[in-house]
């Protein structure tokens, strides 16, 4: 039986309640909630003066109403130590999602904290620390006297390169602002650090360098244009689960024709009609069955490609409305580099320096730099010619009357964690910049984003580039302290088989170290600590909000507060900037991530002057912050462009539409912000001008890879599922989750199934050159055959293990492009047996 | 069948235009019962009516029934689905009843008889009528609203309550 709650009641919303400012957690959209709160031995009543909707409740409401919530969007939590019930819903006035929820953000009150409910027991809710071999609670003086003193012992002995940090540098929940700042500021401003990566990359880098490199910000559009374009071109991406309500409430609208009316109030000298959408991806998602649905088959063009072959593609899609000359000359001539730039003299097997992998040109160089025909771009794709034209007519094509064509473009991890990142992400920019669509209605070249963002740190400038790749210097025994902050590398890294043998006994060599000295023996203990370190041990330490997987080899735990539990700022896709006021207290001990960091700040400068090096302990001078709008003041509105017109009452003021970062201004109450990028032709380059890439295609590049295609049989494509968010690190304690979700899935061709002896729910293997990891088969008649697709970064199936070593020039992972074999391990274990293996498509009645 | 096609019309006519009623009967004439409860203790649970809404013998094979629960302003159907089911009654184990408002946005679903399931236009979330109303995909946060079912020695089937909180309603009875 599926899970069910068995709640056929729900207390009622006074009409007094409080209410509170709120994004989403999750997801780049960053959808706008209410959060409502009021004391747990009140409640309102069904007549109209009894609750904060002011309607009858003892009426059935209709669809889509505000005066409903779901028991996911319920709780009781803490509030200034005080008992409150807790509703976070969907707010109907904000313009990114118009009262939708999708499963994951609906589930917010659910997935907080509460004593009462007993939801979410997994928090951290005191430091953690290894003693007598096993994690102990403690307090927060204890343990950070600890990190600091192990952390300075390794700085007096290896330099700062001896601290390897693995750190967030995102926005919503785990991220924003205030801790992108905090952790910054003690990384990069306090120290130097080098040997640091990014929660999802072995490196601290870009995921879209190629897009920066051409003068192009990738969030350089407004929600509004995919309602706006007369073509939308979806590349890598699956919108209708991992940016659920931006699809749902602005691309679907279009592709219904619903928009026609604003098209042509907005752009009236031109013919519309509702979108045309072109859906770049090796699997038939269900964003593609929901689109056919929607806009009818013959608007929806699928190009289900070779897998890796993207660049292929776009050259061929470039060169084609280039020999057409369908492109905006005048955008070309005012607006972009009109000087070629010499071939690098090894291109294209190089660029000018390691840290150049391209070659930025002129639109007529690149154009014969990336030159490939339709035929040749179909054999390397495996696509029908004339799908490629058709793509090409839909993208550029004039309009009636010869008017140009607007098209967005949207793309995401089936290209950024794919094959030739750079090259890749440069041939789609390309595209958009030839056809002049950057800056205008309807247009933009996009990345549509995993979560939201929120960074403001100092200058990375001496990181270099390309950065160290992280992963491989800790696989190669180096440094001695690692910081890991809101990561898990044991679920959402490449290479994980080895990553996590090396790791686990690097640092069980300092945990056996000790293991031989009593805890409360401070130098003894740190001693101990060093003289494992010199013998290749690490000491990690990890800053969470649960015990992370990586966390199981770690020595210390930081328990972090998140979201809702402290004031925190973040921009979504389109740059939108708010603020999530604080509506519920932290779990025990637990501080926000930037006061954790100040404080480590704190002891770190206090045990160097201790030391004696006086110099060096007053590098950790400025961290004498008491709140997170403290940090926010210090980082956001000192450092962020247009960060002086913002503050946390003009956030609070602004509600869940807030504003489109850079804020220019503040007027009449209200920050002035920036809809789109680069209306005014001006691009982020030293010239203002936007530069084309000579991007030839050039295979698989990564290391690795063309040798696995060839010897083995299945593609385990990945990637996420409309239940789950992330790493699954709440799901993974949510019952209507882990009820559909026992385990990782791989979806796989019935016959194949068949061929192999696999029953649905059966667990397999699957195994490769780089590791080996498990999933519950899941058949899908879409599926191709030899074509598989495995959740990505679940708690109890790391697709990461069977992801090889094999980076970019600039250190991207291409977790898309693996390959394996797959064998049956077991029947379907119990949790497995209840669930539905039916097809997840929608189709219409 | 044709009442489920008409289902359909009526959630795309609604999504289309962005709200609208879930009510397909007349609305149920609402008697003040926040005072009558006054005088009494609340109850923990909704008092659940035991509604008769089928005899076995109505229902065929993979043929939705339309019926309402706990009201007329709540449609649902009735299924027999030719094999024993979660939540299943009758001799062959196999009647279920579910809510055909979507715990979503609250569209109608329509069914699906080549696989069973009960799907919603307005979001495209699909229930498996045979595994409980799981939620195959979507982006509802409870799984399909079920009936508690009870057939009688003459084979009426009753419904005498419901496993999920009902969309559009914060107490299952009104």
């Amino acid at each position: 039986m599926a899970f069910k709650r068995f709640v056929d009641r729900l207390p009622i919303i006074p009409n007094d309640a409080k209410e509170h400012t709120a994004v989403c957690h999750y997801c780049i959209v960053g959808c706008g909630y209410k959060a409502y709160t009021w004391d747990v031995n009140r409640q309102g009543g069904p007549a109209p003066g009894e609750n904060k909707f002011g309607v009858d409740l003892a009426k059935q409401q209709a669809a889509e109403t505000p005066a409903w919530y779901s028991p996911s969007m319920y709780n009781i939590v803490k509030q200034n130590g005080r008992d409150v019930h807790l509703v976070i819903k969907p707010d109907p006035n904000c313009v990114v999602n118009s009262g939708l929820g999708s499963i994951r953000g609906a589930r917010m009150a659910e997935m907080s904290y509460s004593r009462t409910t007993q939801t979410q027991q997994q928090r951290l809710t005191d430091p953690m620390v290894w003693r007598y071999g096993q994690m102990q609670p403690t307090s927060w003086d204890d343990a950070l006297d600890l990190v600091a003193r192990v952390t300075a012992a390794v700085i007096k002995e290896q330099g700062e390169d001896g601290v390897f940090v693995s750190v967030f540098d995102h926005g919503g929940a785990g991220g924003g602002y205030e801790n992108t700042w905090g952790t910054g500021k003690l990384y990069f401003g306090a120290m130097k650090i080098r040997n640091i990566r990014i929660h999802n990359r072995p490196a601290y880098n870009s995921e879209v360098h190629a897009s920066r490199d051409m003068g192009v910000g990738e969030l350089n559009n407004a929600y509004e244009d995919a309602e706006l374009c007369d073509t939308i071109v979806a590349i890598g991406c699956n919108p209708l689960e991992t940016q659920t309500n931006y699809f749902l409430n602005h691309w679907v609208p279009n592709l219904r024709g619903a928009t026609l009316d604003k098209k042509k109030r907005l752009m009236p000298d031109e013919p519309h009609d509702k979108a045309k959408i072109i859906i770049v991806d090796p699997r038939r998602t269900v964003t593609v069955s929901a689109c056919e649905a929607e806009a009818g088959k013959e608007n929806v063009l699928h190009l289900a490609l070779k897998s890796g072959t993207d660049l292929a593609l776009f050259n061929a899609i470039f060169t084609y409305i280039a020999d057409k000359g369908w492109v905006d000359r005048e955008f070309i001539e005012k607006s972009t580099l009109r000087t070629p730039a010499a071939r690098p003299p090894l291109f294209p097997a190089r660029g000018v320096s390691d840290e150049k992998p391209g070659h930025l040109t002129s639109f007529e160089a690149a154009v014969e730099g990336c030159r490939i025909s339709i035929e040749e771009a179909a054999k390397i794709t495996g696509l029908a010619p004339a799908d490629i034209v058709k793509a090409a007519e839909w993208i550029a094509m004039p309009k009636a009357g010869g008017k140009r064509r607007r098209t967005m473009f949207g793309y995401e991890k089936g290209i950024i964690w794919g094959n030739d990142n750079y090259r890749t992400n440069g041939a789609i920019v390309n595209v958009a910049l030839a056809t002049g669509n950057v800056g205008r209605l309807g247009g933009g070249v996009v990345r549509l984003g995993g979560h939201q963002e929120g960074y403001v740190r100092p200058s990375d400038a001496h990181v270099g580039r390309p950065a160290a790749y992280v992963d491989q210097l800790l696989i190669s025994g180096r440094g001695g302290v690692h910081h890991i902050w809101g990561c898990d590398h044991y679920k959402t890294t490449l290479n994980a088989d080895q990553f996590k043998r090396v790791y686990k006994r690097r640092t069980d060599m300092v945990k056996d170290a000790m293991n031989s000295v009593p805890a409360g023996d401070r130098d003894a203990l740190v001693n101990a600590i060093m003289v494992a370190i010199r013998q290749g041990g690490l000491f990690a330490v990890d800053v969470d909000i649960v015990p992370s997987k990586i966390g199981q080899a770690c020595h210390v735990w930081l328990p972090a507060a998140t979201q809702g539990e402290m004031n925190l700022t973040s921009m979504n896709g389109e740059r939108r900037m708010r603020i999530t006021e604080r509506y519920m207290d932290p779990p025990g001990q637990a501080m926000p991530d930037c006061l954790i960091a100040a404080r480590l700040a704190n002891h770190l400068e206090r045990v160097f002057r201790a030391m004696g090096d006086a110099a060096y302990a007053d590098k950790f001078k400025g961290f004498d912050w008491k709140t997170e709008e403290d940090a926010f003041m210090d980082g956001y509105h000192q450092h962020a462009p247009g960060g002086k017109f913002v503050t946390y009452e003009r956030l609070r003021a602004m509600g869940t539409n807030g504003f489109q970062e850079p804020a220019v201004d503040f007027k009449d109450g209200k920050i002035i912000g920036t809809p789109r990028l680069y209306v005014d032709g001006v691009f982020s380059t030293p010239d203002g001008k936007a530069r084309f890439m000579d991007a030839p295609w050039r295979g698989l590049q990564a290391a690795g890879k063309t040798e696995q295609q060839a010897r083995f049989p299945f593609l385990i494509n990945n990637g996420r599922a409309n239940h789950v968010w992330q790493s699954a690190y709440l799901d993974q304690k949510n019952d209507l989750v882990i009820d559909r979700w026992p385990h990782a899935f791989i979806e796989m061709n019935p016959d194949d199934m068949k061929e192999l002896g696999i029953q649905a729910g059966d667990l397999v293997e699957i195994v490769n050159d780089a590791g080996s990891t498990q999933a519950m088969a899941y058949p899908t008649p879409t599926a191709k055959r030899r074509e598989t697709f495995m959740l990505f970064g679940y708690p109890n199936g790391v697709m990461g293990n069977v992801t090889n070593a094999g980076v970019n020039e600039l250190v991207i992972p291409n977790y898309k492009q693996t390959w394996a074999n797959i064998r049956k391990l077991a029947s379907a274990p119990e949790g497995a047996r209840h669930i539905s293996f039916k097809d997840q498509h929608y189709r219409s009645a | 069948m044709r009442a489920c096609k008409q289902l359909v019309e009526v959630g795309r006519r609604q999504f289309l235009r962005g709200g609208g009623s879930v009510a397909v009967g007349a609305a149920a004439a609402m008697v003040g019962g926040g005072e009558a409860q006054a005088a009494s203790p609340a109850l923990a649970r909704a008092n659940y009516p035991s509604t008769r809404l089928a005899n076995i013998k109505d229902l065929k094979v993979n043929e939705p029934k339309d019926v309402t629960y706990p009201d007329a302003d709540m449609p649902g159907v009735l299924l027999k689905l030719g094999k024993k089911v979660p939540g299943g009654v009758g001799p062959d184990g196999d009647i279920v009843g579910f809510t055909t408002i979507c715990p979503h946005k609250g569209f109608p679903l329509f069914y699906r008889a080549d696989d069973r399931t009960l799907n919603c236009p307005g979001h495209y979330s699909r229930f498996d009528c045979e595994a409980g109303g799981q939620q195959i995909w979507g982006q509802a946060t409870q799984n399909l609203p079920q009936y508690i079912l009870r057939v009688d020695a003459k084979g009426d089937i009753y419904a005498e309550g419901v496993d999920e909180l009902l969309y559009g309603r914060l107490s299952n009875v009104l």
